[in-house]
């Protein structure tokens, strides 16, 4: 089973946020960055199968020449190969990035694509079924379980309130939710074996938004209340203060 | 020009989250100049549509398919996709629930819209809709515009106020053709015991490692249940396997924003605030002092949370019940 996993480089999620200068992005100086949590998760569902199943696991990442380093730790936990689509200044939205994945995913030969179910920079949820849609294949997002069974599958959805059981055919775009499997974290032998798997670089064009991020604001700061004594004080304060019960 | 809504329904009912899209989308139309059309894809839903017209649709549309008894992506962004056009819609606004949020995209990459996802607030500059959306998990705000014609968006539950608004709401039913569906919804199963859902509840209660063990997630449960409340639970908890990842509330769980939020035995990790923050309402109940949860509640007790929580609970009874 051929399977591309889509991964982002993302700031670690202890990252405390700055806006930066021009007030349409963050700050990034003091950022340490990371390959995208829910991307573990799909990365790891990646190498179940191929464990399971045999085939090969190759990881696409979008952005500047750092995000490599998020490839390189998907190439430790065991991934085959990896393509790099190259841009120092990304500034495409979610139809831009998702296109551009889609223009080289379709020139390789895929049965599963996978990926994360959001980002935790962007927090759109919205890459992978565009992908889904440009490579004209069903998309199931937010699984928690999937099978894989020759050229059909069957994967969970996380719904309000349960669960839908989606059954599918191949090839097919997944997007992972925690609880769908535990990453494995890469081991020394992983690390080293990683620093000589191909990385191969693709030069993207310009980005096709639909949308752009014209300002960037900090909520409003939540300052501390106060410390009720007991909790008739506080059923007071629900009450006749906040008016929420 | 008009104004699509999609007017979502479980079990038979239209959901709050519906009406709450219904409001937005009228005061957009307003702004604009222009109709608010909803739209009602099932099979078999006529009866919900009068409904929709109090909370200010100028139409109701109709889509009956008997491929769209259950919900699917590729068939609700082909059916969307067609009436996108009879209507000359500019903004299709939907809830960001399960549903709306894995719609909204795959209708934006059929029709080349622009998308703000899990949208927090919506105005209009220039005859277009500007949406501004919490990042970084709520740690900072994006104020999105749009360059395409058909502009896109998902609101974030709980955030807009339904408003009746009553206005002709006249119902007309449509053609629609869901296409080739290659991904089938063939059941759907409800969680154990689940009552209501954590990111559209009104208030959350939620429980952290400072319980010390599963079985006294009873307490928060408990506190619950008088409330009508959802159960939420810290990262530590979900990990430690007491309660299922579903209920996990944070930067890797569910971003909620209830009117009222209680942390129980929750220090207020960055990940953990960042899910909650934007509650109207936070009660912290921790037995530090210090604890980083308190800087961000409107209401903290210092204390055992054995001792304060089943003691709210009975207080509350009295007063709710
Ligand atoms: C990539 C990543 C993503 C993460 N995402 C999330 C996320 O989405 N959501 C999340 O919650 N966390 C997340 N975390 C974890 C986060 O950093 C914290 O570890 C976690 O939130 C701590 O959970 P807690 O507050 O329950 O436990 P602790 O930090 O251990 O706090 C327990 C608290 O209970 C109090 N306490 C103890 N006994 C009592 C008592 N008897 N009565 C009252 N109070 C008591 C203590 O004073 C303490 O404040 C993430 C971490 C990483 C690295
Ligand atoms: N720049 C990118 N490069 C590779 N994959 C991406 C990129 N952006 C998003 N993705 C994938 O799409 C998922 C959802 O991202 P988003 O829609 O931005 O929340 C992520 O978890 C990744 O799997």
């Amino acid at each position: 089973m051929e399977i591309i996993v889509c991964v982002k480089h993302v700031p670690d999620t202890a990252s405390r946020i700055k806006i930066n200068s021009d007030g349409n992005g963050i700050d990034t100086s003091d950022i340490s960055f990371v390959l995208n949590p829910y991307d573990e998760i799909a990365v790891e569902e990646a190498l179940k199968l191929k464990e399971a199943q045999g085939g090969k696991v190759t990881v696409v990442t979008l952005g500047a020449d750092n995000s490599v380093s998020s490839l390189r730790t998907a190439l430790a936990m065991g991934a085959d190969s990896a393509i790099h689509l190259k841009s120092d200044n990304w500034t495409g939205d979610s139809y831009a990035t998702a296109k551009a994945l889609a223009d080289e995913i379709g020139k390789n030969s895929y049965d599963l694509v996978l990926f994360g179910k959001q980002a935790v920079d962007d927090d759109s949820s919205a890459v992978p079924q565009m992908v889904g849609e440009f490579l004209g294949v069903p998309s199931v997002s937010v699984v928690v379980g999937l099978e894989i069974d020759g050229s059909n599958g069957k994967a969970e959805r996380e719904v309000e309130g349960g669960k839908e059981i989606v059954e599918f055919s191949l090839p097919a775009v997944i997007s992972a939710q925690k609880g769908l499997n535990e990453p494995r974290y890469p081991n020394m032998r992983g690390i080293m074996q990683a620093k000589r798997k191909p990385v191969n670089t693709v030069e993207v064009g310009v980005a096709d938004s639909k949308s752009t991020v014209s300002q960037m604001e900090m909520p409003p700061a939540r300052s501390a209340g106060k410390i009720v004594a007991d909790v008739s004080e506080l059923i007071d304060c629900l009450k006749n203060e906040a008016k929420v019960i | 020009m008009s104004v699509l809504v999609l007017a979502e329904h479980r079990n038979g009912e239209l959901k709050k989250t519906t009406f709450e899209a219904l409001t937005a989308g009228r005061s957009v139309a307003d702004k604009l100049g222009t109709e608010v059309c909803a739209l009602l894809l099932g099979d078999g839903v006529d009866s919900l549509a009068s409904e929709l017209g109090k909370y200010g649709a100028d139409k109701v549309l109709v889509g009956n398919n008997s491929a769209l008894q259950n919900y699917s992506t590729e068939g609700y962004a082909e059916a969307i996709q067609s009436v996108v056009s009879s209507q000359s819609a500019t903004v299709i606004l939907l809830s960001a629930t399960a549903l709306g949020k894995d719609l909204a995209p795959r209708l934006c990459a059929k029709i080349g819209a622009g998308l703000a996802a899990d949208v927090t607030e919506l105005d209009v500059a220039d005859g277009k809709l500007v949406a501004k959306r919490p990042v970084y998990a709520g740690k900072s705000i994006s104020k999105v515009e749009f360059n395409s014609d058909v502009q896109v968006a998902s609101l974030r539950p709980n955030v807009f106020t339904a408003q009746e608004n009553a206005k002709a709401g006249a119902v007309e039913s449509v053609d629609v053709n869901p296409g080739d569906i290659k991904a089938l919804v063939k059941d759907i199963v409800a969680a154990a015991g689940k009552k209501m859902d954590l990111s559209e509840a009104n208030i959350v209660v939620s429980g952290g490692r400072g319980l010390k063990e599963a079985e006294n997630f009873n307490i928060v449960e408990n506190l619950a249940e008088v409330l009508g409340a959802a159960v939420g639970a810290s990262r530590a908890v979900v990990d430690a396997g007491w309660r299922p990842h579903s209920e996990q509330v944070g930067q890797t769980g569910k971003t909620v924003s209830p009117t009222l939020y209680i942390a129980i035995a929750i220090s207020g990790a960055i990940q953990h605030l960042a899910g909650m923050s934007s509650s109207k309402f936070i009660v912290a109940i921790n037995k530090d002092a210090d604890a980083p949860i308190f800087k961000v509640a409107n209401y903290g007790i210092v204390g055992d949370a054995f001792e304060v929580v089943p003691t709210l609970t009975e207080e509350l009874k009295k007063v709710l019940v």
